[in-house]
């Protein structure tokens, strides 16, 4: 009988009140929306019975709602833990390998002889032991997990700065758009159609190259760096404009309501009601739209590099390792595993988070 | 307690108070409709409001009625200047505000304010009351003695809130509440005009009683001359000392309360008056039923713009559009635009007026049937005994 409680469904266990964290969620249900504390006729609140209650009020504001509503979705904290956990992984990559004690770039395979004369691992499950916990790479033989650790550090590193930078521009572009309206709205919008003509995958396979080139002369070897900000130049060139467009529309509704007429009244500067009351209102819209951005950059980064455009060898990177991997699946498919699950469990967690910020921020839309 | 007064018993209107605050002529705003496939022209315009012109005295409260769609909001919000003129002038304390730039508007902006007619999307939602209210006076730099705090506190009592809910956001009160952060939003420039554009008609009909004398009070007692944008009659005889009534861009008739209400001029007027419910039904009104609807503003009738619902029309009001005038009979400021004027009276006449020939129809059935009826009752009383 003990274990009843936990085995029940949660419409079983709601009345018998054995549930409290469904009971906790009931009550804060019915307290956020409308108000937390009651407080008496507004027509008759001049008495000084007032004052004495009077240091309760509180209001909460739309983003504590928000964290509130966020707080109850068990799915999104789940996915919140999950990217957080990839994010400090990425954060603290060489403190993570100092703690195992590989790096990234060290031929563990060919100087403790764990490869055979094929270049795979002598071992089995691609090598596994106690100390490559994720086996080492066929070929080169270097430790998977150190090459995991710093590959979704590249990675996250690159389509963050893709992601901050277009979510940036979006956002101003839009602004702009939607605020000034007429013949700017006209160009610049007929401006980001065409940038959205573009096919993005070929683009970029066929522009990095383009782009490096315009740094270092194709004989030499490019620096890493070049390489990375050549990557997030390209995708930034084309990822700002949904952003752009979302931005746009939602400035436009935003820019009849009547309370940016009352700031136009009392004689706002155009600044001045562009960050006071355009862009907090605009900006759960802007984040929900970054958390889903994200992820698909991540993604697209990762093939661009297992079509050989992206990052290149020795420089560990995500999809890397699925373009070395694959030519490795029928005899060593362990290599493809890790890698793989990591970016899976990656985007569908980030993508999770983005639709629990989204209810968060928005209860009223309808998926 | 003065708002629990009701609308039924409008209080005395004040004499004016001091000279003409704000001065309109001819205003004027027509919104071009473009068209066209790639080079977009103008091919025509929706005449909005198409030369207006009236006088708001100090401290005195003019009432703006009409049908929707008759241009009562767009007149409010070019005095505001929240719309650019297309032609005509606003004159305030003499002083031409009709296309002056932002800056150099900005030492008249506090004395103009306005109230909104939707009190869910006139607060900004992401912000704090207290920021609501003192945000204009930042911009204007009002610094009240006390501290902004102080002073929104002080506000916020005077148009009845709790003055601890400061710190709350817009979501958490009730729609009456809202337009009373609202109104509490405006008197915090000290200002010297209100236009109010339909202030209450979003509110539950219980609470705008409330918002009304709370307007009401604070004209009196703060001296703020008032644009009451309404579509609501009874609610406009109640707070408004004068009374313009506008029809399609134009008004047709201005004058004192007790002009407008009971000495009408103007057919419109009349068929206006007539559609208002009365508290009392035994008062015999006059009743007209007003056949179609508003032309449309784009291209409205030639001549008199009420020509093609008038039951007075004549060849006259199509070529001639009738001056605002005061014609015979009337008080003194008592203006019409009429050339053929009803009497003054909203008295019931012999025959009722009603032009829409479906309701003519309609209301001749009812009353057979209910002449049916009323015989089959005798019938059926008397088989009883």
């Amino acid at each position: 009988m003990m274990g009843l409680p936990g085995l029940l469904p949660r419409f079983l266990r709601a009345p018998l009140g054995l549930d409290r964290g469904f009971a906790a969620t009931v009550g804060v249900t019915m307290s956020s929306p409308t108000q937390a504390t009651t407080y008496p006729e507004p027509s008759r609140s001049t008495g000084g019975a007032d004052a004495t209650v009077a240091a309760e009020i509180v209001g909460r504001s739309p983003r504590q709602l928000a964290w509130l509503r966020f707080k109850r979705d068990r799915t999104g904290i789940v996915c919140a833990v999950i990217v957080a956990f990839f994010i400090l992984v990425a954060v603290f990559a060489p403190v993570i390998t100092w703690l195992y004690g590989k790096n990234a770039y060290t031929l563990y395979g060919q100087d403790d002889n764990l490869l055979n004369s094929y270049g795979l691992p002598v071992k089995a499950n691609g090598g596994i032991d106690a100390d490559h916990w994720f086996g080492i790479e066929p070929g080169l033989g270097r430790d998977i997990f150190a090459l995991l650790v710093y590959g979704i550090r590249t990675s996250l590193g690159i389509s963050l700065c893709v992601t901050l930078l277009s979510v940036a521009l979006g956002v101003c572009v839009g602004l702009v758009q939607g605020y000034l309206g007429g013949g700017t709205d006209y160009v610049v919008g007929r401006f980001s159609d065409l940038m959205m003509a573009f096919p993005s995958q070929l683009f970029f396979i066929a522009f990095t190259p383009v782009i490096i080139a315009m740094f270092v002369s194709p004989s030499d070897q490019e620096p890493t760096w070049i390489r990375f900000t050549a990557l997030v130049l390209v995708q930034f060139a084309l990822g700002w404009m949904s952003l752009g467009r979302l931005v746009r529309a939602q400035v436009l509704s935003l820019r009849t309501r009547e309370y940016v007429e009352a700031a136009h009244l009392s004689g706002a500067s155009p600044g001045r009601i562009i960050r006071r009351e355009l862009l907090p209102n605009v900006w759960s819209t802007v984040l929900v739209q970054a958390t889903l951005l994200l992820p698909l950059n991540v993604t697209a980064e990762a093939g661009l590099s297992f079509l050989g455009v992206g990052m290149q060898k020795p420089t560990p990177d995500w999809g890397l390792m699925f373009q070395d991997a694959a030519q490795y699946y029928r005899s060593d498919i362990t290599y493809m595993f890790f890698p793989g699950i990591a970016m899976v469990v990656f985007v569908v967690a980030f993508n999770l988070l983005g639709d629990a910020v989204r209810d968060a921020l928005d209860p009223r839309t309808v998926r | 307690m003065s708002e629990q007064l009701s609308l039924a018993k409008p209080a005395l209107p004040s004499q004016r108070k001091g000279g003409p605050l704000l001065e309109v002529e001819g205003l004027t705003k027509h919104f071009p409709l473009r068209d066209g496939f790639l080079f977009k022209r103008q091919v025509g315009a929706v005449q909005a409001v198409d030369g207006v012109d009236f006088t708001i005295h100090e401290g005195e409260a003019l009432g703006l009625v009409g049908e929707s769609g008759c241009g009562k909001s767009t007149t409010g919000r070019l005095v505001t200047r929240l719309l650019e003129p297309t032609a005509g002038q606003i004159l305030y304390q003499g002083h031409n505000i009709t296309h002056t730039d932002r800056k150099h508007l900005a030492p008249i902006r506090s004395q103009i304010q306005m109230i909104f007619q939707d009190p869910y999307a006139s607060l900004n939602p992401r912000q704090t009351v207290g920021t609501i209210i003192t945000g204009p006076m930042e911009i204007n730099h009002i610094q009240p003695p006390g501290g902004h705090e102080k002073r929104v506190r002080e506000l916020l009592e005077t148009v009845g809130l709790n003055p601890e809910h400061y710190n709350r956001f817009p979501h958490e009160f009730s729609g009456g509440q809202r337009q009373r952060i609202g109104i509490a939003r405006a008197l915090g420039m000290q200002p010297k005009l209100i236009i109010a554009d339909e202030p209450v008609s979003a509110l539950d009909v219980s609470i705008q009683a409330q918002v009304v004398n709370l307007l009401q009070k604070l004209q009196h007692e703060l001296g703020i001359a008032f644009l009451f944008i309404a579509h609501d009659l009874a609610i406009v005889r109640h707070f408004s000392h004068r009374v313009a009534v506008m029809y399609l861009g134009k008004i047709m008739e201005i004058g004192n309360r007790t002009d407008i209400y009971e000495t009408p001029r103007h057919p419109y007027t009349h068929a206006l008056l007539s559609a208002a419910p009365e508290a009392n039904p035994d008062d015999e009104q006059e009743r007209i039923r007003l056949a179609g609807d508003v032309p449309s503003p784009i291209n409205p009738p030639t001549g008199c713009r009420f020509r093609t619902r008038c039951w007075k029309a004549q060849q006259k009001c199509t070529t001639e559009e009738p001056p605002l005038l005061q014609i015979a009979g009337n008080n003194t400021g008592h203006l019409t635009a009429c050339h053929y004027p009803q009497d003054p009276t909203t008295a019931a006449r012999d025959e009722d007026v009603v032009l829409d020939p479906a309701l003519a129809a309609l209301e001749q059935n009812a009353q057979e049937s209910a002449e049916e009826s009323a015989e089959e009752s005798a019938e059926g009383s008397a088989e009883e005994q």
